[in-house]
C-alpha cells in the first residue's frame, strides 16, 4: 500500500516536471509569435529598399542596413503636424477629462445630497443605451463642432465607467478627512483638490491613463469630423500611409526608386508612430494591470 | 454601527415630522448649491452628447432632411425598418456580423488558457517576461496593426510569401480573397489580446485562497486535479461576466479594425452592420435609413446581454445584475 502511494507521487513528480519544462517551451514559443512581426517590422525600416523588396519571407535582422526611410519620415511635415495635433488631443483633452470626472465623482460621491442617486441613474442608463453612429454624428454636427479638433475633445468629455471607478474611489476615503476640513472652513472647491485629490491618485494615475490611450487610438471620430490636414491627428495621416498607401508626400521627388522605398518608409512609419508608446509601455504597465483590477472588482 | 443607527435615527425623524417634498428640496438646495453648480457643466454635457443621441434616434422614424431640420422632416413610421429587412444585403450583413462574432466568441478561451499556464509557472522572472511580451501588442493603435496585416499578407508579403511556399497558395494579396478575410481578422485579433485579456484571469488567480490549495494536496490531489476543481471553479464567476459582456458586444464587433481591413473585394464576407451603417449613413448620406439599421443593432445587442444574463444567472447565479 505505501508503496504504491510512493510510487504514484513519484510518477507524478515526473509527469509534473515534463508539463513544467513543456509550459515553459511554449510560452517561449508564443512569446516568439507575438514579437517576430513586430521584429519584422523593425527590420524591415532598417533595409534599403532595393534589397528589401527583393528578399522573402520575414525578416529578423535589417538587410543592408539603411536609413533612407526614416530620412523621408523625417521630411514629411503630415507625420509632425499629426503629432503634434495628437499631443494637444492627449494632453488637452485628458486634463478636461481628469477635471470634469472628478468633479462629477466627487459630487456624486458626497453623502446627504438629495439628487445624487438620481443623477447617477440617468448616468448610468447612458452608458447602455446610446443612439448609435449616425445620431451621434448629428448632435456633434448640430452643435458646431464640425470641422474643428475640439470635436475629438468635448463630445468624450466624461467616460461613465471611468467615472464610476472614481466615484468608488472618493467614496472609500473616511469621512473625517472631510469633515475636519469642512470646520476649518474650506468649501467643496478646496476639499476636492487639495484634500480629496491627493488620497485618490492611484485611481486617478489608471484612469489618466485610460483617457490618454484612448485619445493616442482614436480615429474613426477624426474621420468623421475632421477636414482640414492641418488638423489630422497622427492615426488619421498613418491610415493614409498605411491603409491607403498613399506615400507620394514622402516619395516625391525621387528618381524611379519610389515604390521601392514606398515599402520601407511604411514600416519606418510604424516604428515611429509606435515606439514611443512600447517605450514607456514597461513602466506604467503596472498601472494598467492595477486599472483592470480595479474594473474587475467593480464589475 | 453607532453612527448607522444614528443615520436611520434621523432618517425616523424626519418621516416623522413628515418635511413636505418641496421644502426638502428647498433645504437641500440651499446646503448643497455650490455641489450643483460644480456637476452643472457635467450635466449639460450628458444631455448634449448622451442624451442628444439618444433623442436624436427617432429620425429613424422620420425621413431626416438636414435642410428641414428636426422638426420639419416627416414622420414616417416603420418604413425604414421595412426597407432595411427587404434591403438586397440584409442576410448578407446579418450572417457576416453572426459568422464574425461566433468566430471572436470562440477565441474566448484563449486567455484563460494563457492566464492558467502563466499561473503555473515556478520561475516569477520568467513569468514577468511571458506577461509583459503578451501585453505589448495591446499597445499598438489599431491603426497600426491594420497596416502591419496589410503589410504582411500583401502580394510580396512575409506571411503570404511563407504561405506560398509551405501550401502553395497564390502570392497576391491575401485580402483580396474573400475566404481569407475571417481567419486574418480572427488571428490577428487573438495576437493582440490574448495577453491583455489574460490579465483578468492572472488577477482573480492571485485572490483564491492559498490554503484551498494545501488542503487538496493533504487529501493526494495532484496538479491536474487541483486545477480541474479549485482553479476553475474559483474563476467561474469571472468568466462568467466576461462571456456575457462579450454577448453584449456580439453585434457591434470591431468594426473600427473592419473597416481599416476590408475592400469592396471582400465585401460579401466583411461588411458588417456597423460598417453598412457608416457607408449608407455617412458617406451616401441616408441618415434615417441608417439610424434604422442602428437602432436594430442597438436593440439585437441588448437582447443578448439581457437573455446571456438571465441563462447565466439560473444556471450558476453569477450575473451582471
Amino acid at each position: 500500500m505505501r508503496k504504491n502511494k510512493t510510487g504514484s507521487t513519484i510518477k507524478e513528480g515526473m509527469a509534473g516536471r515534463i508539463f513544467d519544462v513543456c509550459n515553459v517551451l511554449f510560452l517561449f514559443l508564443l512569446m516568439i509569435l507575438i514579437l517576430i512581426p513586430l521584429l519584422h517590422v523593425v527590420s524591415a525600416s532598417f533595409s534599403s529598399p532595393s534589397a528589401y523588396v527583393r528578399h522573402e519571407g520575414i525578416l529578423l535582422k535589417p538587410i543592408k542596413f539603411c536609413l533612407d526611410a526614416y530620412k523621408a519620415v523625417a521630411r514629411n511635415k503630415n507625420i509632425l503636424t499629426g503629432y503634434t495635433n495628437t499631443i494637444f488631443i492627449v494632453v488637452v483633452g485628458t486634463s478636461l477629462n481628469l477635471i470634469m470626472t472628478l468633479i462629477a465623482a466627487y459630487v456624486l460621491s458626497r453623502k446627504n445630497v438629495l439628487w445624487s442617486n438620481a443623477i447617477m441613474m440617468m448616468l448610468v442608463f447612458s452608458m447602455y443605451f446610446s443612439g448609435g453612429m449616425i445620431p451621434f454624428y448629428l448632435v456633434v454636427k448640430g452643435v458646431g463642432l464640425n470641422n474643428s479638433i475640439w470635436s475629438l475633445i468635448i463630445p468624450g468629455l466624461v467616460n461613465t465607467y471611468n467615472l464610476i471607478i472614481t466615484r468608488t474611489a472618493f467614496a472609500g476615503v473616511p469621512e473625517s478627512m472631510e469633515e475636519s476640513a469642512k470646520l476649518d472652513g474650506a468649501n467643496h472647491w478646496t476639499i476636492l483638490w487639495k484634500i480629496m485629490f491627493p488620497l485618490v491618485k492611484p485611481t486617478v494615475a489608471v484612469i489618466c491613463l485610460y483617457y490618454a490611450v484612448s485619445h493616442w487610438n482614436s480615429w474613426f471620430n477624426a474621420m468623421l469630423f475632421i477636414r482640414d490636414r492641418s488638423d489630422y491627428p497622427l492615426q488619421l495621416i498613418l491610415r493614409e500611409i498605411l491603409i491607403q498607401n498613399d506615400t507620394t508626400s514622402m516619395t516625391a521627388g525621387g528618381a524611379g526608386d519610389e515604390y521601392l522605398i514606398s515599402e520601407t518608409i511604411q514600416y519606418a512609419t510604424i516604428v515611429v508612430a509606435t515606439l514611443p508608446i512600447l517605450a514607456v509601455y514597461p513602466f506604467i504597465q503596472k498601472y494598467f494591470v492595477k486599472g483592470v483590477m480595479i474594473g474587475a472588482i467593480k464589475g | 454601527m453607532k453612527k448607522g443607527n444614528a443615520a436611520q435615527l434621523a432618517a425616523g425623524t424626519y418621516t416623522a415630522v413628515k418635511v413636505p417634498f418641496k421644502q426638502r428640496v428647498v433645504k437641500d438646495f440651499q446646503r448643497n448649491w455650490t455641489l450643483y453648480l460644480m456637476i452643472l457643466p457635467i450635466l449639460i454635457y450628458y444631455a448634449i452628447f448622451k442624451f442628444g443621441p439618444l433623442f436624436g434616434v427617432s429620425i429613424a422614424f422620420m425621413d431626416y432632411k438636414p435642410a428641414r431640420g428636426f422638426l420639419g422632416s416627416k414622420f414616417v413610421g416603420l418604413k425604414h425598418f421595412k426597407n432595411f429587412f427587404t434591403d438586397f444585403y440584409f442576410l448578407r450583413l446579418l450572417k457576416n456580423t453572426i459568422r464574425i462574432s461566433v468566430f471572436d466568441l470562440l477565441t474566448f478561451p484563449a486567455p484563460i488558457m494563457l492566464a492558467l499556464l502563466i499561473n503555473e509557472l515556478k520561475h516569477k522572472t520568467y513569468s514577468r517576461v511571458v506577461q509583459t511580451v503578451t501585453y505589448m501588442p495591446h499597445f499598438i493603435s489599431t491603426v497600426v496593426i491594420c497596416g502591419m496585416i496589410r503589410k504582411l499578407t500583401g502580394s510580396s508579403g512575409g506571411i503570404t510569401m511563407i504561405l506560398s511556399n509551405l501550401f502553395g497558395i497564390r502570392q497576391e494579396a491575401m485580402l483580396n480573397n474573400v475566404n481569407n478575410f475571417l481567419p486574418i481578422y480572427i488571428i490577428s485579433e487573438i495576437w493582440q489580446s490574448i495577453g491583455w485579456n489574460s490579465i483578468i484571469y492572472l488577477s482573480a488567480l492571485a485572490g483564491i485562497d492559498q490554503e484551498l490549495y494545501d488542503a487538496a494536496r493533504v487529501d493526494g490531489a495532484g496538479r491536474l486535479k487541483q486545477v480541474l476543481y479549485i482553479t476553475i471553479p474559483c474563476l467561474m464567476p469571472t468568466i462568467t461576466i466576461l462571456l456575457i459582456l462579450k454577448m453584449g458586444k456580439i453585434f457591434n464587433v470591431g468594426y473600427e479594425k473592419i473597416m481599416l481591413l476590408y475592400n469592396p473585394m471582400i465585401y460579401e464576407k466583411a461588411d458588417v452592420i456597423n460598417t453598412f451603417v457608416y457607408r449608407k449613413g455617412l458617406l451616401d448620406a441616408q441618415y434615417s435609413y441608417s439610424a434604422a439599421v442602428g437602432l436594430f443593432n442597438c436593440a439585437v445587442s441588448y437582447t443578448l446581454v439581457t437573455a446571456t444574463n438571465k441563462i447565466s444567472k439560473r444556471v450558476n447565479g453569477n450575473g451582471l445584475w
